[in-house]
């Protein structure tokens, strides 16, 4: 059915293992190649770890499934490669419009914060998104990625998984000091440890049909609530790249999924809602239910789950793909550290701590959005549509309008890994938080602070006077970089001038960097290699940072 | 002072990150307020709250302008 895109049908290579005896032991084996395995696998092997990365599948994501890529993720994809392919292919949208019955109620304009490289989010097909992370791990010498190769049953041992892989030409057995599931909502990894997922199940359906217009159509995300075309439900509509556009209708729990699939009663009802003018073919339908529900651990001992293996999430907010990519940020950085032997394993348990917190901020989220957009009970319907009734006049009413709360970094306040404030700050950038981006100048070229940040730990430091800094600091900060766990200092100055000294200066060009970080001179903040804030501080201390690194790497000092 | 109209929902102390979390937690405390009832119980719940409130608010040029437009438009409405 789909006419906009041709799904790429990638190699199956016979794997070397058939044809010898021995189990050859590797370090990592992921499992899944979706939006978060594979970037899991490519945070990885473009950090020296080898990977292997196996999926019984040989192609991307079929159909109509994740649509919006948030700014965070962006950040995440940019570090990985694949940021710049993802933002030219997606679209982009400000204006909302939300509709009760006949009548708009209201809209917003959702202008793009000033002074971020990235979007507040893009619209753009799941299939496009793994398409480019599979060229991208297909680039890196790293990370050996298998199609058609299934697991069948796995083993875990105190310090080492075992796994059964099934291929056309046979199984082999491998050995991996450690398992990353990604392997989606079903996941098979946590059906063969017999693991458990807890939550809520909601009882309604939603039929997805993805459209492509044939001429213009606002760039606009329109969500209706009991619209006459289709009364007593939800819907939404938004648009993805190649002029497609995805509809999502709300059936209820009593729907024939089977029934309400086939196009001659879907094409009505699209017609309706559209209007009789507007000219449209028909390129994916499909019928979904959701739960929102995780599992209580994220790390049992050498087997780590991310994505949809670990926690799924109403579609509200767009919070599975983007949940999931952020938790192999958090994730791959400390597996490495561990890996090389400089933190223990106690720094993956980590990842479980953080993560768990991020899942159960998504999930009261997209629970809440749910809440609001399918009422559960006749009180429940008539708040909803007191909010909106009021919400056509009354500011206080629209920020009640829960629609979907678009997908935002989790503030990981609560982390063990953080250093707590010593000295006096305002802001958001708290211990805890994903560092903001601003625009920054080095050489004479204008970037953005985050392309600055990231693989390693770095510490960032204001200074109005860089040379000076230098000289009193120069020798200690290059302790830091060699030490075994290594940081990396980069210096930010407001003042033009001193930025023009070498790579290692970046000019505030904005001043966002000052505000934003509310930073002056002296100030510095030490940044995880996954773009969160450990510490900060008003001067700099030898050993207060060392203390710091050692806290956000669980390694005694 | 007149009717306040714009978002003020905040619970006293509490550390904000994103604008629509104070909002979405009332609402969720109020729907949680209204589980398992049955229609003529969450009735009686919100008349309850209404009067709970209104005395709290106690300005009566308050509450009339807000009680204006509670009714403004729900007898004409489908």
């Amino acid at each position: 059915m789909l006419s906009t895109y041709q799904y790429p049908q990638f190699d199956y290579v016979r794997p070397p293992e058939l044809a010898s005896a021995d189990v050859r032991r590797v370090p990592v084996v992921v499992v899944g190649a979706g939006p978060v395995g594979l970037a899991a696998a490519i945070d990885l092997a473009q950090g020296g770890t080898p990977v292997l990365l196996l999926d019984d599948d040989d192609t991307v994501s079929i159909g109509s499934r994740g649509v919006c890529y948030a700014k965070r993720t962006l950040e995440v994809l940019d570090r990985l490669g694949v940021g710049q392919p993802c933002v030219d292919k997606g679209v982009r949208w400000n204006v909302g419009r939300t509709f009760l019955r006949e009548q708009e109620v209201y809209n917003f304009n959702l202008l793009p914060v000033a002074d971020h490289e990235r979007p507040g989010m893009i619209n753009l097909q799941q299939y496009y998104l793994e398409e480019f992370l599979v060229r991208r791990a297909q680039q890196l010498p790293l990370l050996d990625l298998r199609f058609r190769n299934k697991l069948l049953a796995l083993d875990v041992l105190d310090d080492s998984v075992t796994l059964r892989v099934d291929t056309p030409d046979g199984a082999y057995t491998l050995q991996a000091d450690w398992l990353i599931a990604a392997d989606g909502a079903r996941s098979p990894v946590r059906h063969l440890l017999g693991l458990e997922m807890a939550g809520k199940v909601f009882h309604d359906r939603f039929l997805i049909a993805d459209v492509v217009m044939k001429a213009d159509f606002p760039h606009e995300r329109w969500f209706w609530f009991d619209p006459p075309f289709h009364r007593g439900q939800s819907v939404l509509l938004h648009r993805q790249a190649d002029n497609v556009f995805r509809i999502d209708f709300q059936l209820g729990w009593q729907a024939d999924p089977e029934e309400e699939k086939k196009p001659e009663r879907v094409i009505p009802r699209i017609q309706a809602m559209l209007g009789p003018e507007r000219a449209f073919e028909l390129e994916w339908v499909s019928v979904y239910t959701f739960q929102c529900r995780r599992m209580a651990r994220f790390v049992h001992g050498r087997v780590l789950f991310v994505g949809d293996a670990a926690h799924q999430v109403s579609p509200f907010g767009a919070r599975g793909a983007n949940s999931g990519i952020q938790d192999a940020d958090n994730l791959c950085w400390k597996l490495k550290l561990v890996l090389d032997g400089k933190a223990p394993a106690q720094l993956v348990t980590s990842y479980n701590d953080e993560r768990t917190q991020a899942a159960d901020e998504n999930l009261q989220n997209s629970t809440r959005s749910t809440d609001f957009i399918t009422p559960k009970s006749a009180t429940s319907l008539t708040f909803r549509n007191a909010v909106l009734e009021l919400a056509r006049q009354h500011p206080f009413a629209r920020a009640l309008v829960n629609s979907g709360r678009l997908s935002v970094p989790t503030v990981l306040t609560a982390s063990a890994l953080n250093t707590p404030d010593v000295d006096a700050f305002a802001g958001d950038m708290v211990p805890g938080a994903s560092a903001d981006d601003a625009p920054v100048g080095v050489n004479g070229q204008n970037g953005w602070l985050l392309r600055h940040l990231g693989e390693s730990f770095v510490l960032l430091i204001y200074a109005t006077d860089p040379a000076a800094l230098v000289r009193e600091h120069g020798a200690q900060w290059a302790l830091l970089a060699s030490a075994p766990i290594p940081v990396v200092v980069r210096v930010v100055t407001p003042t033009l001038g001193a930025s023009e000294q070498g790579d290692a200066v970046l000019h505030d060009v904005a001043g966002r960097v000052a505000e934003r970080f509310d930073a002056r001179d002296g100030t510095c903040y030490l940044i995880r290699p996954d773009q969160h804030i450990a510490a900060r501080w008003r001067a700099f201390d030898l050993n207060v940072v060392r203390d710091a690194v050692a806290r956000a790497t669980c390694t005694p000092t | 002072m007149p009717l306040n109209l714009q978002p003020n929902l905040a619970e006293p102390g509490r550390r904000y990150f994103r604008a629509y979390t104070p909002g979405d937690d009332f609402y969720e405390a109020l729907m949680d307020t209204h589980r398992d009832l049955t229609d003529a119980q969450s009735a009686m719940v919100n008349a309850k709250l209404i009067l709970l409130l209104a005395n709290h608010i106690g300005d009566l040029s308050v509450l009339r302008e807000a009680l204006a437009l509670a009714r403004a438009g729900v007898a004409d409405a489908t």
